[in-house]
């Protein structure tokens, strides 16, 4: 990994992109890379769409300005795709992972995207039967680190575990749910056949 | 050395922290406000011992951190645009009363229209009150210039206040990874806090903030101008000391790639490190480009730029904020008086950039510099002042 990989989140207010991209980048930075996590700030209302932004590397990252053209983009709510151009900028050789109950080739269908390799993986229905709420965040780094092969899964699972151990003291099943969310969510996204 | 992932603002808080100041008084502001707010989070917690002033307003804030100072306390505030000019008629009787405040800004757009954005406006607008003020690149020179600061600013010699900046969201909410130093190397670094002159000391009774007219002012104006004149060799030697002990250098400048660079771009904060990127481009296609970074504005390294770019043919100053004077921004006109008397120096073009946030891209500096290869080349400078990336 000389070079740089960029990854966007998209979601709406107050589903955890922010928090997805610095949970990601924090855990990537314990496994010995270069990090930036950094959100795009405009009116911060619940429900609006907002994007949030990772940089990885193995070397120094110096680059201060914004992100136009990342290797993965990741869609926490699929409602966006209708109002959002989520692919806008996406490397052709790039990934899009989307939270859904549908096929990659739905969404590709449906949103009309030519290029890149699409997944989906349902994070919220993951998020609900595991964590007991829909917050798809958690579940989409398990997706993340599947289709990006960036991170080494045990590792960056090991890892999460001891930082939602030292955040959730007080609540440790909130740790359980949200370890299984990942883990389940990594084993079933799907690809493009 | 801890290795933590940390925003800008959580890098100034951390740094806070480890040095416990006695006093902090502050208010908070977009896009400093999670500074104070994190750092109010360590005293509720009880991981610092110091008194936290919440105050009504930055103007209140400023002053209660001018009387715990001149009480003999370590001070600390943090803030941003316009709370930053709220402090402002307070910020030049800091530096009067030879007060050593830290201050943590974070660098914004002033109103108005109102913007929460990233520029330089604020931290310009206050640059003439005698106060040090260094840029920084991102999280870990905001880190280590705050702790540098301490040391810098309670100098003997020195005894002024001082503000270290990070660039508006770019830095303070972009998280990276940052080399920390463990709480004890923090403690031995700065050491105890030397009280000086203080109103509480009442075997030394001193007299602070009288009035002083036409027979004294003036002579009382000298030890300010002298202070800030002797904080240039104050701030080489803490930066000395630093790299020695942990191993980051730091300068009044830093050249990066300059030594054999025909075209240069000179800069502060933020930009420089996308910059950099640019520049390593341009050196694999054999275009001598490099970058001067402006890391200490107050005092203004003047010698040390002329001598940086007297090889250069043609440098880009880069200003982060305009000051309605049609001369350009601060950072050219000063720059440009510096050269004034000097024997080689490079055509400058002065680019005002990124006001209210506006984006500097990759592409907006292969442009600059793609320009400045021009003016190199034919020797002229093709537009003295540009308001660069703004719509017409």
């Amino acid at each position: 990994m000389g070079k740089i990989i960029e990854i966007r989140w998209h979601g709406r207010g107050g589903q955890g992109a922010k928090t997805a991209a610095l949970l990601f980048a924090d855990a990537a930075l314990s496994l010995g890379k270069y990090i930036q996590a950094f959100p795009e700030y405009g009116p911060e209302r619940m429900g609006a769409p907002v994007q949030s932004f990772n940089r990885l590397s193995d070397n120094p990252i110096t680059v201060h300005c914004g992100m136009t053209n990342p290797q993965i983009v990741l869609v926490l709510d699929p409602t966006l795709m209708g109002s959002v151009d989520v692919a806008h900028g996406l490397l052709a050789d790039g990934s899009l992972i989307v939270n859904t109950s549908k096929s990659p080739q739905e969404i590709r269908k449906e949103a009309n995207i030519k290029g890149a390799k699409i997944f989906t993986v349902d994070a919220s229905a993951i998020a609900i039967d595991k964590i007991g709420r829909n917050i798809p965040n958690t579940p989409m780094l398990g997706a993340l680190v599947k289709v990006s092969g960036l991170l080494d899964f045990n590792e960056m699972i090991k890892n999460t575990e001891e930082k939602l151990k030292k955040k959730f003291a007080h609540k440790p099943e909130i740790i359980k749910g949200n370890i299984e969310a990942v883990k389940t969510a990594h084993d079933s996204v799907k690809g493009e056949k | 050395m801890p290795i933590l992932a940390k925003t800008g603002n959580e890098a100034m808080a951390e740094a806070m922290r480890q040095i416990n100041p006695d006093v902090v008084a502050a208010y908070p502001i977009t896009p400093a406000t999670e500074v104070v707010m994190i750092f109010s989070g360590f005293v509720a917690d009880g991981l610092v011992d110091t008194e936290f002033v919440a105050v009504e307003s930055e103007h209140s804030a400023m002053s209660a951190c001018v009387g715990a100072a001149a009480a003999g306390c370590r001070v600390m505030t943090g803030t941003s645009s316009q709370g930053l000019q709220l402090m402002s008629e307070i910020l030049p009787i800091a530096s009067a009363l030879r007060q050593p405040i830290v201050l943590c800004e974070v660098n914004r757009a002033l109103s108005g229209p109102i913007n929460i954005h990233c520029d330089h406006s604020d931290t310009m607008a206050v640059r003439d009150f005698g106060w040090i003020q260094i840029f920084s690149e991102n999280a870990q020179e905001a880190y280590d210039n705050i702790l540098q600061l301490i040391k810098i600013t309670e100098n003997e010699s020195v005894r002024l206040p001082g503000m270290a900046t990070t660039d508006g969201f770019i830095i303070s909410h972009c998280m990276e990874k940052i080399e920390a130093l463990d709480d004890n190397e923090v403690k031995e670094y700065l050491g105890e806090h030397k009280k000086m002159n203080s109103v509480l000391d009442l075997d030394k009774p001193v007299t602070l903030g009288a009035l002083d007219l036409q027979d004294y002012y003036f002579e009382h104006k000298m030890p300010i101008i002298e202070a800030m004149k002797n904080s240039k060799d104050v701030i080489l030697k803490v930066a000395k000391d630093f790299a020695k002990r942990y191993g980051r250098e730091y300068g009044l400048i830093e050249e990066y790639k300059l030594a054999d660079a025909e075209i240069a771009l000179v800069a502060l904060g933020s930009t420089c490190g996308t910059a950099r990127v640019v520049i390593d481009e341009l050196r694999e296609k054999g275009v001598k480009a490099g970058l001067l970074k402006i890391r200490v504005f107050r005092p203004f390294p003047a010698e040390e730029i002329v001598k940086a770019l007297s090889k250069v043919k043609a440098a880009a100053i880069m200003d982060r904020s305009d000051m309605y004077s049609n001369q350009g921004g601060p950072l050219f006109s000063e720059l440009r008086s510096a050269m004034y008397e000097a024997k080689d120096k490079p055509l400058l073009t002065n680019y005002v950039y990124g006001l209210g946030g506006r984006e500097i891209s990759l592409e907006d500096i292969q442009k600059i510099f793609a320009e400045q290869k021009e003016a190199a080349a034919s020797g002229k400078v093709k537009q003295l002042i540009q308001h660069f990336g703004v719509r017409e």
